[in-house]
């Protein structure tokens, strides 16, 4: 089997436990979103606040897992101050390092595909995928800002 | 005599298995069991000899696979205290089972405001069939609240059966093991003008079962939980009731005439048996029952209890406070289902730990949401024993366990 140590990064293990942006923002005028992991019970909950095409502020919530909760702080981390933009193609980059395919209904610029976006302490998410039953657990965060970020922009 | 679960161990074929080059601890017996190498060879026996499609076939082949099928069903009857063979309706599993008894005798006698009552520590397969017949049909769901003790609160039970058309419960649950009073709760049942379903699933594989001992009207269960195959589940019903319920699914094998304006059903239990039926999985349930008259029910209860204690202990005395161990604290008083949290390491981080020691536990909310809330927790993680286990497992969970302090504790 693949090593532990490969899942349980130092720096996934700091995020764990010492998670950045956790705690809530007030709706309106932030959007919040909860995700669910309806196999094992996680659950995620995003508040994200738009300003001019940018995250102005980010904060997470809910219950799960070491890998769950580390990505949440990561991505919360790497998000704030992006524009959402940028910010799907964080998303694309990740879900592209978690081999998973990217969803035809993106409408991905060409140039967009995220290969050129540096990933910082995402990557150390890598070995997740040595584990495949835990890859839900790393993406759930991501998902769950996408429709955030969806909602958001809809919403106006 | 005691159960010898190194001997019982040699009859599995897969705890030969080795997993990440260690031997198999397998501690997930509440999700399915391991099969016996007779289970095994009765699946594969039938479709070696005599794999045909049963009843009207006038053919050999046909005549011995229906009279398989229908041996099996006089196993299980007679396995669980059923008074006529034609009270075993086969189904998918104890899901399918629960749903036949609300699509069919709750849709025929349930409407707006009937009070349906269910516990709070069931499984979804008994309570989500009730949430959808509350969306279509205004029925009243009521629910039992369970003890900090992982009993049942009873205080209430006159008040929530006032009215009710239905207790359902389950025997055992499959997150704190809570074995319930099933005989006390459905003379209460039946006192009110209800009637009594159990759910059954984490019941018969460990206990002896008497349907008319438990006083039930409907009992459901799976196979693949007791040695048997998956795809084989089973509704036990009195067979007034039976007699009374419309069909279920439509089709061949539930019919006794089809024309263009209509149909007549089969009798029962044919009646709700549409379609080729598991055929081989019944055949192998058949074997499993077979398999465990053969270490004898009385045996296979008093070995869950001498290593449920073992378990508790174990545990308990390594550990202290560092671990909670969920559900009543007597070993006569539940079941070998161990639901526990461990220094506040989340389960699932706790299952991945242990799969590095080939020990195999389950992490979730273990298809019981409303329960989790109750114990105030999104997931546990879960080791469940069943008649290969001995206290070796339990010591290699044990071991295993401090593992999880190289990771997550600082």
């Amino acid at each position: 089997m693949p090593d532990l140590e490969d899942l349980y990064r130092e720096i996934i293990l700091d995020h764990y436990r010492n998670p950045r942006n956790r705690g809530e923002l007030d709706t309106p005028p932030a959007v919040r979103a909860e995700g669910f992991n309806p196999l094992c019970g996680d659950e995620v909950i995003v508040y994200v606040r738009l300003a001019n095409g940018v995250v102005d502020d980010i904060k997470f919530g809910g219950q799960g897992c070491s890998i769950s909760q580390a990505s949440s702080s990561m991505m919360s981390a790497i998000v704030k101050g992006r524009t959402t933009e940028e910010l799907h193609r964080l998303n694309r980059a990740f879900k592209s390092m978690m081999s998973i395919e990217p969803d035809p209904d993106d409408p991905a610029p060409a140039n967009g595909n995220g290969a050129d976006i540096k990933l910082g302490d995402l990557e150390a998410l890598k070995g997740v995928v040595k584990f495949p039953v835990r890859i839900k657990c790393a993406t759930l965060s991501w998902h769950t800002l996408i429709q955030a970020v969806e909602e958001a922009q809809t919403t106006g | 005599m005691a159960l010898d679960p190194g001997a019982i161990r040699a009859d599995f074929p897969i705890m030969c298995r080795q997993v990440h080059g260690r031997p198999l601890v397998y501690l997930d017996s509440a999700a399915t069991s391991h099969k016996p190498r007779p289970v095994i060879d009765a699946v594969t026996d039938y479709y070696e000899r005599f794999n045909s499609n049963v009843h009207r076939g006038s053919y050999q082949l046909a005549v011995e696979a229906t009279e398989a099928l229908e041996q099996a069903r006089a196993k299980v009857a007679q396995f669980i205290g059923a008074s006529q063979d034609s009270e075993i309706v086969f189904a998918k599993n104890a899901t399918e089972a629960i749903n036949l008894v609300a699509r069919t005798w709750g849709r025929a006698n349930l409407g707006p405001g009937d009070p349906v009552v269910i516990t709070e520590l069931e499984h979804h397969a008994n309570i989500v069939p009730w949430h959808m017949l509350a969306a279509e049909q205004g029925i009243d769901l009521r629910w039992i609240p369970i003890r900090s003790d992982g009993h049942l609160d009873l205080t209430d039970l006159d008040r929530l059966l006032d009215g009710a058309r239905l207790l359902s419960v389950a025997a055992v649950s499959n997150v704190l093991g809570t074995i319930n009073p099933i005989r006390q709760l459905a003379d209460a049942a039946h006192d009110a003008g209800a009637l009594m379903m159990v759910d059954a699933s984490q019941y018969t594989p460990h206990l002896p079962t008497d349907v008319a001992e438990m006083g039930a009207d409907f009992v459901a269960f799976t196979g693949h939980k007791m040695c048997g195959p998956t795809g084989i589940g089973v509704l036990w019903a009195k067979s007034e009731l039976l007699e009374a319920m419309p069909p279920f699914l439509g089709g061949g094998e539930m019919i006794l005439n089809v024309t263009k304006e209509g149909f007549s059903t089969a009798a029962v239990p044919w009646k709700f048996e549409a379609g080729t039926p598991p055929i081989a999985e019944a055949v192998g349930l058949g074997a499993a029952v077979d398999y465990l008259n053969g270490l004898g029910m009385e045996q296979v209860r008093e070995h869950e209890v001498a290593l449920t204690g073992y378990a508790l202990r174990t545990l308990n005395q390594r550990y202290g406070d560092d671990i909670t161990i969920h559900g009543p604290t007597e070993p006569a008083e539940r079941g070998g289902v161990l639901s526990f949290e461990y220094k506040g390491i989340h389960p699932h981080d706790v299952a991945q730990v242990l799969d590095r020691s080939a020990v195999c536990v389950r992490a979730g909310h273990h298809c019981a949401k409303p329960l989790m809330r109750v114990l105030g927790c999104s997931a546990t993680s879960r080791a469940s024993m069943y008649v290969y286990n001995d206290e070796s497992d339990v010591d290699a969970l044990a071991d295993a366990l401090a593992d999880a302090d190289a990771f997550f504790i600082e």
